[in-house]
């Protein structure tokens, strides 16, 4: 599936993406992002240490996350330019981590790139965990393609 | 969340802000293994990650998965002549260091990606602290936040993003429950 800026309005809704989290999905996150800070893999550092519930996700994981969730709605031509995320409060083993959205913005800027401009949310049993603003390229037709842009004709 | 409260700073850690430290090249070159790694810990099924030929057509050939920016500067859990707990982003434990503050995590996060990383490269980075709060209490106990960036370039000098980490290390106040501080 290719999506192009056309497809897109302010306003549009991604579909919801529901993940349930074991030790083995923060492990292996933060194993394949080289983090190996023991909170992320010990639960006697994270709960005696760190005073928190359980081992958690790591920042790199919850960035391949969030980007996960954007990029099965964008298909594989979408860019990521940019994304900022807010951790307000951690994500544990027994969580079911649900990742819903909104289209907040579309633009195409000087260079003809299409942007779309994205707020999503992590929430765990309706309480907010993480808050992420996203700036994602897509192609404006079925001839354009974000990934060959560089230098001033890629404004992230 | 953060302020710049320079005027209560240790005037040798106001000195740090804005100075780039750590410029470090990586240890390893980046492979392709560690995409499988993170697409997989994320199901993560975009096939630029895991089809050559899709890759060869949209991105020009196997890409690094984007988000994995941070993870070329990882240094190895351990290695031959290293010493003490090996640990990325230096700036942050310095300052944990600095301000006698043991514990602390990541509070947000910015990527901006540019040209894209690719196996074989050879990524470089420095790191600058950008501020540091005032005195700040929250429930998982006192302490302080600081923003700071990071500037990644590979092997030919072509930014391939900016990272910004805003941490928060603190110490555990007494009357601080884990029920608390989990909730």
């Amino acid at each position: 599936m290719t999506l192009l800026h056309t497809d897109v309005s302010v306003g549009d809704a991604l579909p919801e993406l529901s993940v349930e989290v074991t030790p083995t999905t923060v492990v292996l996150g933060a194993l394949a992002s080289r983090d190996w800070r023991p909170m992320h893999h010990d639960y006697k550092f994270a709960t005696e240490r760190n005073g928190v519930a359980d081992i958690f996700l790591n920042t790199p994981n919850q960035a391949a996350w969030f980007e996960r969730y954007l990029t099965d709605w964008t298909g594989p031509s979408g860019r990521l330019g940019r994304m900022t995320f807010r951790m307000r409060d951690s994500v544990f083993p027994g969580d079911t981590m649900t990742f819903s959205a909104t289209v907040t913005d579309t633009s195409v800027d000087d260079a003809g790139c299409g942007w779309v401009g994205i707020d999503v949310a992590l929430t765990v049993d309706g309480r907010t965990c993480s808050t992420c603003t996203a700036r994602i390229a897509v192609p404006t037709d079925d001839d354009d393609n974000p990934w060959r842009r560089r230098g001033d004709q890629w404004a992230p | 969340m953060t302020d710049a409260a320079a005027g209560d700073l240790p005037v040798d850690v106001a000195a740090l802000i804005g100075l780039p430290q750590y410029d470090r090249t990586a240890d390893f070159d980046v492979e392709r293994a560690y995409t499988y790694n993170t697409a997989a810990a994320t199901r993560n099924s975009n096939p630029i990650f895991w089809d050559d030929a899709v890759a060869a057509e949209i991105t020009g050939g196997m890409i690094a998965a984007p988000t994995t920016l941070s993870l070329w500067m990882r240094p190895h859990y351990w290695q031959p002549g290293a010493t003490g707990e090996q640990v990325a982003l230096q700036v942050h434990f310095d300052l944990k260091e600095r301000f006698g503050l043991p514990e602390a995590v990541m509070t947000d996060n910015t990527l901006i990606l540019h040209d894209p990383v690719r196996p074989g490269d050879r990524i470089s980075h420095r790191q600058v602290l950008k501020s540091v709060s005032g005195p700040k209490t929250t429930k998982l106990g006192s302490g302080r936040f600081w923003v700071i960036d990071i500037e990644y370039h590979n092997q030919h000098g072509d930014l391939v993003g900016i990272e910004s980490y805003t941490g928060f290390g603190y110490r555990r106040d007494d009357a601080t429950r884990a029920d608390e501080v989990a909730s």
